[in-house]
């Protein structure tokens, strides 16, 4: 039997995870971006402060018109198409980043572990009928369905939302539900049945909490895809309104801009490289994060 | 239909049928399988691998594993109240206040039956808090008082806070109880292993503290799955030790399943041996060794290796559940093997006190 120290398990285990962490710099280079972009998220009202009286997501301008304007010390990463501040717009479109990548994991996560565990732990005719609906939704290439339905609800960003988390649940439910079944199959649930637990009692307490490492390992790395796909959106048109603090539309407004001006291909380069670069990184942070966060709670390489 | 038991009886088994819906097809894993359990005896199942005694036993439960379904029959049981009901018709709600409190189960695997994420101490305190939670609420009230400082004296006016300190005070109240238990599991150093996870201890510790969750709410009936089985021997004895104490102290009655003839001889007061989801033979546990009468009896008693004889092993294999033989299910690799045995099923009938057989040999219209 191995020593067991006083220290509480909760702390023990965090302890673990930070060690696994540590002793990866990719890991480390993950955390530290993501610490990085949560600060600037935090601290956008100080970092670009808005003026008063305005939506301090609409980004301000600097007269109307549509040449770019290289950096200067009033804007330090230039003007974009239209005389939009695009350090204003990076600064704040951090936060719609934020705003869309975890509200979208956040919901979809959710459906997908309310689903995923009713269809796995009941087996039968109930994970028959609700697999076929998430076969259905998994059917359509998941960008053109989300097209689909920001169309559909009108141009906004909540209908961007809305759009991202019907098409991404589906594969949280598979992945739930697969774990599920395995879990269930451990004499451990049958164990706790026996002692008198409720089924509900026994999938809350039992079956999710030992499903629950590959969840957080795919919706770390979904956040980062989340981003990408409504910057595509945006891209295409479908997101915010013109104006509006957000990486994929700031992209979008460089579209005319990215061959340059005769004889200098690179003349507006800071129009499509500064907020690529930002797009890049987060995606970057939150993938290296996943990864990290796969080999730090992954049960066959951790349990000694 | 009698739907009484006798006086002397806890639990019976009545014409249970038990069958599997698989790809392959239907496996009929229990077929008219009767038993009965009087209060206060250890009956031992035995049989071989896939002789439908697990199934019984989780079906005994009500917890019959899918695919499998009950087609027939009737488990009577006596609850605590005196009232006999047939647990194959109790609804959910009232079967959640029978498992874990008047019937519970030890399981084989020890290691499995443990989850991984929760101290020993938290899953002994699942099975107090599931059926005792009252009583655990009252020894929650005396603490109230002592553990209400601090932080906890300004918290516990919140809504939220509050609860949180009402668990904090069953879980502090029920770790008195737990300590206690497991050291009746003669556990060393219960403090220490009360803050255990089921991987840091031994698989007899494990064993031990499956167990405590099946005896914390002293249920009337315990079912032992073959609960030594992946024990070394030592261990084994131990274990069983243990099991033939807790029962006097609980005063429970307890199935035994096993496929150990050496394990039955030791435990238990009758025997009932399966086949190919049939019994085919019940007896006290002196009768089977002394004069079986069922050539499946006599060929499992005869397989026990013993030093200087050469080892004998029964003939055939066990049936294919999904295609069984006609008649009796052992004709196949049965000595004795007459047409009858071929054509007809033989009944369970009691040919001398308290010794029944299912077998032509041995009366049988």
């Amino acid at each position: 039997m191995r020593l067991i120290d006083s220290e509480s398990p909760r702390i023990k285990e965090l302890k673990f995870i930070w060690k696994r962490l540590r002793s990866s710099p990719l890991s480390l280079a993950g955390l530290a971006i993501i610490i990085f972009f949560t600060l600037i998220a935090i601290f956008a009202p100080v970092l670009a402060p808005p003026r008063g009286g305005r939506d301090p997501y609409m980004m301000p301008r600097f007269g109307f018109s549509p040449t770019p304007r290289p950096p200067s010390p009033e804007a330090i990463f230039g003007t974009t198409e239209g005389q939009y501040d695009l350090y204003y717009g990076i600064i704040w479109g951090t936060r719609t980043a934020y705003r869309i990548g975890l509200l979208v994991v956040l919901a979809s996560a959710l459906v997908g572990i309310v689903i995923g565990s009713i269809a796995g732990y009941y087996k039968g005719v109930i994970d028959e009928v609700l697999m076929r609906i998430t076969d259905i939704f998994l059917a359509f290439p998941s960008l053109i369905l989300a097209m689909a339905f920001v169309v559909a609800f009108g141009r906004s960003l909540d209908s961007v939302t809305l759009a991202l988390i019907i098409v991404s649940w589906p594969s949280y439910a598979r992945l739930i539900r697969g774990e599920v079944l395995k879990v269930t199959a451990e004499d451990f649930v049958e164990a706790a049945k026996a002692v008198g637990c409720s089924d509900f009692r026994v999938i809350v307490k039992h079956v999710l909490p030992n499903t629950i490492f590959p969840l957080l390992v795919m919706a770390s790395l979904d956040i980062g895809s989340i981003v990408l796909t409504a910057a595509a959106l945006s891209f295409l048109g479908l997101g915010a309104p013109t104006g509006y603090s957000d990486w994929g539309q700031i992209i979008s407004l460089s579209r005319n801009w990215i061959t340059g001006a005769p004889g200098n291909p690179f003349a507006y380069w800071h129009t499509y490289i500064i907020p690529g670069v930002f797009l890049f990184l987060f995606v970057m942070g939150w993938n290296l994060l996943g990864d990290a966060l796969r080999d730090a709670l992954d049960p066959m390489m951790r349990r000694r | 239909m009698n739907s009484m038991l006798d006086n002397a009886e806890k639990l019976r088994v009545k014409d249970l049928i038990v069958r599997f819906y698989t790809y392959e097809g239907i496996v009929k894993a229990v077929e008219k399988a009767n038993l009965n359990l009087i209060k206060g005896e250890t009956l031992g199942i035995v049989g071989e691998t896939g002789s439908g005694k697990s199934v019984t036993a989780l079906t005994i439960m009500a917890l019959t594993p899918p695919p499998g379904k009950v087609e027939g029959g009737s488990i009577l049981f006596q609850r605590a109240t005196g009232e006999v009901v047939d647990i194959l018709k109790l609804n959910e709600a009232v079967l959640l206040k029978i498992r874990g409190k008047e019937i519970s189960m030890i399981f084989q695997e020890p290691n499995a039956a443990l989850d991984p994420l929760y101290t020993v101490g938290d899953q002994i305190a699942e099975a107090l808090l599931t059926h005792r939670r009252a009583e655990m609420l009252e020894a929650a009230r005396e603490l109230e008082a002592v553990e209400s400082r601090g932080l906890w004296k300004i918290l516990k006016n919140i809504p939220y806070f509050r609860e949180r300190f009402k668990e904090k005070l069953l879980k502090k109240a029920a770790q008195k109880e737990i300590i206690e238990l497991l050291r009746l599991m003669e556990i060393p150093d219960p403090e220490r292993i009360i803050n255990a996870y089921p991987h840091e201890l031994s698989g007899g510790m494990q064993q031990r503290i499956v167990i405590a969750i099946a005896l914390a709410c002293s249920p009337a009936v315990l079912l032992a799955d073959e609960p030594t089985t992946n024990l070394d021997v030592t261990v084994q004895a131990q274990i069983l030790d243990l099991i033939r104490r807790l029962k006097e102290r609980f005063k429970t009655s307890v199935i035994y399943i096993t496929h150990d003839m050496g394990v039955i001889a030791e435990l238990s007061d009758r025997v009932a041996v399966m086949y190919a989801g049939n019994v085919v033979e019940v007896a006290p546990t002196r009768e089977i060794f002394k004069n079986p009468l069922h050539p499946y009896t006599k060929a499992l008693l005869d397989s026990i290796p013993r030093p200087g004889s050469p080892f004998k092993s029964i003939p055939g294999i066990v049936p294919n559940l999904v295609n069984p033989p006609s008649g009796c299910r052992f004709h196949p690799r049965c000595s004795y093997v007459m047409d009858r045995c071929i054509e007809g099923t033989p009944p369970l009938i009691e040919v001398s006190k308290g010794h029944y057989v299912a077998c032509f040999l041995h009366g049988g219209a």
